[in-house]
């Protein structure tokens, strides 16, 4: 009999509501902190190279919302993140640590690119090429998250090991294709880079605002699939499921979930996240599959999705962040003559004191307990 | 005032009050033990029986009151205080390392050194000094991994007695052990007293309080209840201080009467997850309308013969069979489907997901069927309104159909899980453990739910480690030795000393057999 079970037993247990009920801030009060926590430090970093940080920091946010096409650019430059988190977040809900986003967008993209090439996509009006052109991306990213999914349920690989090297699988093999000139696979000879022929006009996004990069209708393509993907696992039964046998497979076993398809399914929808978010990015920003664009955009989506707890709605903003982060430095660089790289670093630290929360909750007098299942992703291997 | 004797009291507790954010795990709670003596620490779950005890031992501080250790004031700031005042505490959860032998386990955190190098050797002479003093046979050279659960208790006690310690907390040492090693283990506890050791015995097991102590201290809420002699207690007298009500003892229960097999197993064959055979071509039928209670020492096959029953182990050989139908090779939801209930022996890891609330902890297992689902979507309404019903009917204490499981007590969980099972179209009816660490209130509660569901006419197969349960709940008893059933009895002709026995040898007793 240990001491937990003796606190439980004797209280009643509507005290342990109310906390519960007063901790529902929490999820959001330790990123915050932890976001501001990085900026101060981030702050004593520019400082010490003898940069008023607030003269930086005061570049940065206009490079991010200083104007019209600015707040157009940071906007634009969150939308892949978007679908890049929720390539980890929904297979965290499963207990799965993908981290093969990377790897499911360059199939995605390059899936999309070749389907958006086809020659009877210019005949085709843009109401059907475009979710052709979706649902493509959609479908290689979720082939290239099916690998993993099956090797896992069905072999005990795991996934984090499968996914590293299948993200390095797809970065040469698309490598190949867009590189090839003999044969030609779907390289565009007539470019100097690597890179496919220009899609059909008819399978583009529409764009909103030309900014740079542009804001085009990938962002209510990424918005539908995080509200689809919050509705799924919330009211679905499928989701019931998922939620399931990432919180204890042993009971979901036993419930008679059939606990290998829900892993395969899990992996697999989280790679179609990703594609789909690729094949926004094809249509809307590039018209064609470049593969050096999507660089990094996988690894940071984990960022982004721990950030936001695994929760697709929370994804929104913490993708928001990200990209203005990123859209904003260079103007910080210009003005202040700080390097990007210290927003980079600014980043990586959000996501470090969100891991290492007890740092966040010691400083700032937050209390309560890390929630499990991030707990686990940031100390193990998502629990394993 | 030294309570009612003149002796100074080795251990005297006075006042101590503990409490925790929104919790008073203990109020004023007093209690004096003597030297020599044993004092059982009675208590539900919950009591607030490991809080005191804590506190004694040197994990918490109290809030108030005073410990006098042999007269003297003490303040513990932590174990290793306890320890220094001749504290010794075995815990229900043995702290030995499976992959040291029994002397490296015993001087773990006391390392005796010769210069720079572990003295194991004096070490082994002392552990042998002790064992032969207090007679606990155990190899002080044999891993510990390889040791009886009895023995690993054993070892536990030489630890605390080779730090010196006077005192020795017992906390619910007998829980894990077989009717056989709990005399043996009450014979250790005897030398250790005649040898002038004093002894805090925890546990809320009646029959045990009885013949063991000295002296009775029962808590209920965090507070004493009173205190009572054993020679003038008795079990139900100990039971009513414990739950604060009239408890009924023997479980009502009519006659059964059984009709067809609704389990049929015939041969079976299982393996264990290290791939050791512990089914081992066993054949039973369960047929409705009674209970079959399955006894035995733990580890012999009880856990596979429950999950290959149920479908969440394949079965290597035999087959079963479940209302007529060959379920030998159904998965666990369509042997939920033809009318199997399960409440299975891990609570935590099995019966229940803690982070989520009690209304989809209720529907875990048709969470897919109409009304709770309409096609793909989860049906709240539905959902909420079967929580409400199930709550109510299985008198789940909850202040809301929402709270995690998590939060609940352990009994409060098992009638989660047990309301669960027992609705629907229940025909067959797999149960284990189903009581296992819980409050006495709520063993009667579910004692009578599984009788309930007999008497409608279920076959329910139950194993458990409580012989006590096994024999007032079966109409039939089978004994479970190495994978085999080795004996069956008819539950109103079965001895607890016939049982034990068969649970220990595997046969019945020779004169018996040479007789018959």
């Amino acid at each position: 009999m240990s001491m937990g079970t003796d606190q439980r037993d004797l209280e009643p247990s509507g005290f342990r509501l109310k906390v519960q009920e007063a901790f529902q801030l929490q999820p959001v009060l330790v990123p915050l902190y932890a976001i501001l926590l990085s900026f101060i430090v981030g702050g004593i970093l520019i400082a010490l190279i003898g940069v008023n940080p607030f003269e930086a920091y005061w570049a940065l946010l206009r490079g991010m919302f200083g104007s019209k096409d600015n707040i157009a650019a940071s906007v634009a430059r969150s939308v892949p993140f978007m679908g890049s988190a929720l390539a980890l977040a929904f297979a965290f809900r499963a207990g799965l640590f993908n981290i093969g986003a990377e790897g499911q967008l360059l199939v995605g993209g390059v899936t999309a690119a070749w389907v958006g090439t086809w020659a009877w996509m210019t005949d085709t009006p843009a109401i059907i090429a475009i979710p052709i052109i979706l649902l493509a991306g959609a479908f290689g990213g979720f082939m290239w998250g099916w690998v993993p999914g099956i090797l896992r349920a069905k072999t005990g690989a795991h996934e984090v090991i499968s996914t590293i090297m299948l993200n390095s699988i797809a970065l040469f093999l698309v490598r190949w294709i867009v590189n090839s000139r003999d044969p030609v696979i779907l390289r565009d000879l007539e470019a100097s880079v690597p890179r496919t022929e220009a899609i059909s006009d008819t399978a583009e996004l529409p764009t909103i605002i030309d900014s740079q990069p542009p804001l085009h209708w990938g962002l209510f393509v990424m918005l539908g699939v995080c509200f689809l993907i919050a509705f799924v696992l919330k009211r679905t039964t499928f989701g019931f499921e998922t939620i399931t046998v990432g919180t204890n497979p042993h009971a979901a076993r036993y419930a008679g979930m059939s606990v290998d398809r829900i892993i395969i399914l899990a992996m697999a929808i989280s790679g179609a996240c990703a594609g789909i978010a690729a094949a926004s990015e094809v249509s809307g920003t590039n018209q064609l599959f470049q593969p050096g664009t999507f660089a990094l955009i996988g690894f940071d989506g984990i960022a982004v999705a721990l950030l936001a707890r695994a929760n697709p709605i929370g994804i929104i903003p913490s993708a928001l962040l990200w990209g203005s982060l990123l859209s904003g430095a260079p103007l910080m660089q210009q003005e202040a003559d700080v390097s990007i790289d210290v927003v980079r670093i600014i980043q990586s630290m959000v996501l470090l004191f969100v891991a290492a929360d007890a740092i966040v909750r010691y400083i700032f007098r937050v209390r309560g307990e890390a929630e499990a299942h991030i707990k686990a992703s940031t100390t193990g291997w998502a629990g394993q | 005032m030294a309570g009612d004797d003149e002796r100074i009291p080795v251990l005297d507790v006075r006042g101590v009050t503990k409490t925790f954010p929104g919790v008073i795990a203990n109020e004023d709670v007093d209690l004096v033990l003597h030297e020599g003596e044993i004092h059982c620490l009675l208590g539900e779950n919950g009591a607030g029986k490991s809080t005191l005890m804590n506190v004694v031992f040197g994990l918490y501080q109290p809030d108030k009151g005073s410990i006098r250790v042999r007269g003297e004031q003490v303040q513990f700031t932590g174990v290793g205080d306890a320890i220094d005042h001749g504290i010794g505490m075995v815990h229900q959860h043995f702290q030995l390392i499976p992959v040291f032998t029994v002397a490296e386990n015993v001087i773990l955190g006391n390392e005796l050194t010769n210069g720079p190098f572990l003295d194991i050797n004096e070490a082994r002479r002392r552990i042998i000094e002790l064992e032969d003093k207090y007679g606990l046979a155990v190899d002080p050279d044999a891993k510990v991994g390889d040791l009886s659960v009895g023995e690993q208790q054993r070892v536990e006690v030489i630890k605390a007695l080779f730090r010196e310690a006077e005192i020795l907390i017992l906390d619910e040492p007998t829980a894990v052990l077989t009717p056989g090693e709990v005399d043996e283990f009450f014979g250790v506890v005897r030398s250790l007293v005649d040898q002038g050791k004093s002894i805090i015995f925890i546990t809320h097991k009646l029959r045990e309080v009885l013949a063991v102590a000295d002296r009775i201290t029962v808590l209920r809420n965090g507070k004493v209840a009173g205190t009572a002699d054993p020679s003038t207690a008795t079990q139900k007298s100990l039971a009513n201080l414990m739950v604060g009500r009239e408890v009924v003892f023997q479980v009502a229960k009519g006659d059964a009467h059984p009709g067809d097999p609704v389990i049929k197993i015939t041969g079976l064959r299982v393996e264990d997850v290290r791939g050791a055979r512990t089914v081992n071509g066993l054949s039973v039928e369960v047929r409705a309308g009674e209970i079959f209670g399955v006894a035995g020492v733990e580890g012999n096959g009880q856990r596979e013969l429950v999950e290959a029953v149920t479908g969440m182990r394949p079965k290597i050989g035999g087959t079963v069979e479940i209302l007529g139908q060959d379920a030998t090779k159904m998965s666990p939801r369509q042997i939920t489907e033809l009318g199997t209930g399960h409440i299975p022996e891990d609570r935590n890891k099995h019966g229940v997901v803690g982070a989520y609330s009690i209304a989809d902890n209720l529907i875990l297992n048709r969470y897919f069927k109409p009304p709770f689902a309409r096609r793909w979507l989860r049906n709240e309404a539905a959902i909420a309104s079967e929580a409400e019903e199930l709550v109510a009917q299985f008198d789940v204490r909850t202040p809301g159909i929402h709270v995690a499981v998590d939060n609940l007590s352990g009994g409060n969980q098992q009638k989660v899980i047990v309301a669960r099972e027992l609705t629907g179209d229940v025909k067959a009816l797999v149960v284990a453990q189903p009581t296992r660490g819980l409050d006495v209130g709520s063993i009667e509660f579910i004692h009578n739910a599984i009788i309930a569901l007999r008497d409608k006419g279920v076959g329910v197969l139950l194993v458990s480690a409580e012989l006590d349960e096994i024999l007032s709940l079966s109409d039939r008893i089978g004994v479970l030795y190495r994978g085999r059933l080795v004996g069956t009895f008819d539950g109103a002709d079965a001895t607890r000393e016939e049982l034990g026995y068969l649970m220990a040898t595997g046969a019945a007793p020779e004169s018996e057999e040479a007789a018959s």
